[in-house]
């Protein structure tokens, strides 16, 4: 395989980008499918435009963001339980 | 012959043939080992649902064989999971892991099994004493500690069924593996038992601690066998009870916080197993037909998955060493082949359409929607990004992208690659085409997961969930992988417990130094007394003439005369 052929470039910052752009797109797409099916929702926010993919997208950043937090309290050094004072 | 078989537990061949495996030379003992599994296999699969073999043994009713419909499932797929675990630790020549790996199977085979709460006991309990050794098997002070710990754990929810289970027989007279309840007190002692195993919220840690000290082969035979013998346990005894709702949406939800700055990228997995028991629970605790089918579904899918990204990590490690997040990136160079099997049990652990996890764990939440349970319902929709977002997203691409960590190594072994394979191949089949797995549930399935809501709702949820990691990595909000430990339910017993104990001890050293300085004191001015009277120069030394003696006599007894005259 060639050293500079596409695929030893899977992980530099510009395939990341255009793996971006794509997702973009496809959730793009997503997002107009709400238009073309009927919804049977068992409650009411299920039935809501989008409603999934914002959700998906909120509650992610909410969970990274708060993981993000939550290291100032629970991080500690690697050998935290090896030392002797343990 | 065959009668004599069948009356045995299944796994009982490969109990047998675990014992005896130090006996087969190395050379023939691999072929051996995957012999054990296929050979249980036959024999069980021809046992019909109702089969049972029960004895009086002591006064008690024994009933060691038990197969029907759920039961059934859980066998299946600890067959199949055993001999891929098997195929997959073809290299490993070490004869403790061989053995005690087997006869972990065969424990777990026979606690499935167990019509009685006694004969589910033997077994669990032998659960954990034999896969305590695939801890111990990494031989460093790590596991050996963690094994202690993971030991102590295991032993101690045996010892609550236990008393459960004695309990039960003393108020109730029966030994029936059936519906228990919370209505008694060992209903809720033997709940306790089942919980430790099925990792509960704070009582779950010893997975998390344990799992990723194991060896490599090791951890993917503990991913199946345990914590979803918990789930059976608790379907077979805890259908319906509501409490395990909110208990395993819990489940769901909070682990992948801690999954999501994790390092380890095996320990990574060990809390979103941790969160796909959560899904499990949540079936178990709504208990109608739908949801326990999903709940058994969503266990044979997630052993397969969940076996296959342990072994894609654990392939990871045995070829470079090392599975930290923090030193790895950029091998789907060097591991194309395992890169690839890694991404199909991501994509089937999150539940992408045409992925196994799409078809059984859309059984829970359409269980939960179709019960009005809100809350629950986003919870669960929460966790299934969330686990996107950490086992889907952030094990392949720290591993196998992210940026290059310069580290090229060879591919898997062969036969990893062969454990991975089938493997992988499984949870698309199963995603697929999921009539042949819907028609082993306990119950008629009614079930149809590639509905157009249903494939949208999904796709919208994980594609999104996809978008933001994108967006937080290129921003750089997402929490980069360091080197680091976080603390967990484990610090309470592993910092909290030690030091308060080393304090109390250090008190109690201190006061007993006081202490002894002040007896000896007293001691001293104690001996110094008798000594002055007693001694040489004492009074008592003194020899008295006999009048004198005759006459302190006769004034004692006429003492003693007065005193009984008064």
């Amino acid at each position: 395989m060639k050293q500079d052929g596409w695929w030893n470039r899977l992980d530099s910052p510009r395939a990341g980008r255009t793996a971006m752009r794509i997702l973009v797109v496809i959730c793009a797409g997503l997002l107009a499918a709400d238009f073309f099916y009927p919804k049977h929702a068992a409650f009411s926010w299920e039935g809501w435009f989008g409603f999934y993919g914002i959700y998906g997208f909120l509650g992610c950043v909410f969970l990274v963001l708060s993981a993000k937090e939550m290291r100032r309290i629970v991080k500690r050094d690697e050998d935290y339980y090896d030392r002797p004072d343990a | 012959m065959t009668a004599l078989m069948h009356s045995l537990p299944p796994g009982t061949v490969i109990l047998v043939g675990a014992l005896l495996a130090p006996l087969v030379p190395q050379r023939v003992r691999q072929g051996w080992l995957l012999a054990l599994p296929v050979a249980s296999f036959l024999l069980f699969i021809g046992l019909p649902a109702g089969h049972s073999v029960s004895f009086h043994f002591l006064g008690y009713d024994l009933n060691p064989v038990h197969v029907d419909r759920l039961s059934r499932v859980w066998g299946i797929i600890f067959h199949i999971a055993a001999l891929l675990a098997a195929v997959y630790a073809l290299h490993v020549r070490d004869t403790v892991q061989q053995v005690t790996a087997s006869l972990y199977v065969a424990a777990a085979l026979g606690a499935v099994f167990a019509g009685d709460l006694i004969t589910f006991f033997v077994y669990w309990e032998l659960t954990a004493v034999t896969s305590v050794f695939l801890i111990w098997a990494s031989r460093n002070r790590r596991a050996y500690r963690a094994g202690m710990r993971y030991l102590i754990v295991q032993v101690g929810s045996g010892v609550l069924l236990l008393s459960g289970t004695l309990l039960h027989y003393h108020t109730t007279g029966s030994l029936a593996f059936g519906h228990l309840g919370l209505g008694s007190a060992a209903g809720v002692l033997i709940f306790l038992a089942f919980g430790i195993k099925c990792a509960f919220p704070f009582l779950h840690n010893w997975l998390q601690d344990a799992y990723p000290e194991a060896t490599v082969t090791g951890t993917v035979y503990l991913s199946t066998f345990t914590t979803k013998l918990a789930v059976y346990a608790l379907a077979r005894a805890y259908a319906g009870t509501e409490i395990l709702i909110p208990i395993g949406a819990a489940m769901t939800a909070f682990p992948i916080f801690y999954a999501v700055i994790e390092n380890d990228l095996r320990r990574v997995l060990s809390y979103s197993l941790n969160n796909q028991l959560g899904f499990m629970v949540v079936g178990i605790g709504i208990g109608t037909q739908l949801s326990l089918n999903g709940t058994a579904a969503h266990a044979f899918a997630h052993i397969l998955y969940k076996s296959l990204l342990f072994m894609s990590m654990g392939a990871v490690l045995h070829r470079t060493g090392t599975i930290k997040g923090s030193e790895l990136g950029g091998l789907y160079r060097s591991m194309p082949l395992t890169a690839v099997f890694c991404m199909v049990g991501a994509a089937s652990i999150s539940a992408f359409p045409l992925f196994s996890g799409f078809v059984s764990k859309g059984m829970i939440t359409s269980a939960a929607d179709h019960g009005h349970y809100a809350v629950t319902m986003l919870v669960l929709l929460f966790a299934s990004a969330g686990v996107f977002h950490h086992s889907g997203i952030k094990i392949p691409y720290f591993a196998f992208f992210s940026h290059d960590s310069g580290k090229r190594c060879k591919e898997a072994p062969l036969h990893m690659l062969i454990a991975m394979g089938v493997t992988a191949f499984l949870c698309i089949a199963i995603g697929v085409y999921p009539k042949p797995l819907y028609d082993l549930l306990p119950y008629p399935v009614e079930f149809h997961p590639y509905t157009v809501p249903h494939v949208v709702s999904m796709l919208q949820l994980l594609l999104f969930a996809a978008l933001c990691f994108g967006l937080l990595n290129l921003v750089r909000l997402y929490p980069p992988e360091l080197r680091s430990v976080n603390l967990d339910s484990d610090w309470i017993y592993r910092r909290v417990l030690p030091v308060f104990v080393q304090s109390v001890g250090r008190t109690v050293t201190a006061g007993r130094a006081r202490l002894t300085v002040r007896a000896e004191r007293a001691l001293g001015r104690f001996l110094g007394g008798v000594y002055r009277h007693h001694g040489p120069e004492g009074i008592f030394a003194r020899t008295w003439e006999t009048g004198a003696t005759v006459l302190w006599v006769a004034l004692l007894l006429a003492a003693c005369l007065i005193y009984y005259y008064i």
